[in-house]
């Protein structure tokens, strides 16, 4: 149960930075993975939309924030393996790659390779990007405070 | 396809949903409009055991998340019930009187039709859709159709029924208009029998 708790937060981990990633980020290290595996659709590509929620402080009541646009894939490779991916905006070839790179990170083969080459550099670079961001907006912070009047 | 080990795992659907579902909706129509009329199924998916293609292409096209599915025993595998809930995401039913959609994959044991979701007479439309697996749709005991739908007459044979099928057709016709619709799926074809059609001889 626990190994089994790991391994999906490892994968929700993957899925998520594979998700949020900039496509031509994704393309350019794609190129660096050869003789992928045979694989085959088994849902191509389609565009939806999602509901994202959101809770005010975290542990607020949930509300609805905005839909967004997502792109999911199901991908099954030669030995079995399954891969979905859902990612951010609408391009296809993100979603399939994404599914791809999903099944390859839970074939034991693979998963080092794919984690070196792809899944690292793609999460260095949401971390600088995050992080720049944080940088940007904490120059600007300003703090509040007000003095007692003593009014009453 | 992977040769090696064809039924591992899920199976891909249709190569294009939206096109794909519209061609067999169009067949369904097509069957259901003549009864009787053996139609020749447009796309045969790859079909998880121990469904035939042409039922995977019906259940694929006609079921969705609204749309209750019950599955009869011999179908409860995980292969197929894996493939039902990744493709159509439907709720899957455990009594056949709250299916809007059921598939029989062994005919001979299937409960009557009187079993499944008759409608109401409220809501006639609400009943159960029935997809009966069956091995052929000539050869079998020959049926004199005769309603809307048909000039005539037209003949149905679907092969092995139970013995009891046609008694369950014809108490099933005297419901109207409350009752269930039936869609037979042969290896590449098939064939509608709904409430409407009146079976003689």
């Amino acid at each position: 149960m626990q190994q089994q708790t790991k391994d999906t937060d490892a994968r929700r981990q993957w899925m998520g930075v594979l998700a949020k990633s900039d496509e031509s980020h994704v393309v350019q290290l794609w190129a660096g993975l050869s003789d992928l595996p045979a694989w085959e659709y088994l849902r191509r590509p389609e565009v939806g939309l999602v509901m994202v929620r959101g809770r005010m402080g975290g542990d607020g009541g949930p509300f609805n924030l905005g839909e967004m646009t997502v792109t999911r894939c199901s991908v099954r490779l030669q030995n079995g393996v399954v891969g979905h991916a859902w990612v951010a905006g609408r391009s296809a070839r993100h979603a399939e790659m994404a599914a791809i790179a999903d099944a390859l990170m839970q074939d034991g083969d693979w998963r080092a390779r794919v984690g070196e080459k792809l899944l690292a550099p793609l999460q260095s670079k949401l971390a600088d990007d995050r992080g720049r961001a944080e940088r940007k907006a904490a120059a600007t912070r300003v703090d509040f405070f007000t003095m007692v009047r003593g009014e009453d | 396809m992977n040769a090696l080990a064809p039924q591992t795992g899920l199976l891909p659907g249709f190569n294009d949903p939206v096109a794909d579902s519209q061609k067999m909706f169009r067949a369904v129509l097509e069957a259901m409009s003549r009864p009787g009329t053996i139609v020749t199924a447009p796309v045969l998916p790859v079909a998880p055991q121990p469904l035939n293609p042409v039922a995977a292409a019906l259940i694929l096209a006609l079921a969705d998340y609204e749309t209750p599915l019950w599955l009869d025993p011999a179908a409860r595998q995980p292969a197929a019930i894996d493939y039902v809930r990744f493709h159509c995401g439907c709720p899957l039913v455990e009594a056949p009187d709250q299916a809007g959609f059921a598939l029989v994959t062994d005919a001979k044991s299937m409960p009557p039709l009187s079993a499944f979701h008759l409608g109401s007479d409220e809501y006639p439309d609400r009943s159960t859709t029935v997809i009966v697996q069956v091995p052929h749709l000539d050869g079998g005991e020959a049926w004199r159709l005769k309603g809307p739908g048909i000039r005539d007459q037209a003949i149905l044979a679907a092969g092995q029924l139970p013995s009891a099928f046609k008694a369950w057709v014809q108490d099933n016709h005297a419901l109207f208009p409350r009752g269930v619709d039936l869609l037979f799926a042969a290896p590449g074809q098939l064939a509608g029998l709904p409430r409407s059609t009146l079976l003689e001889g």
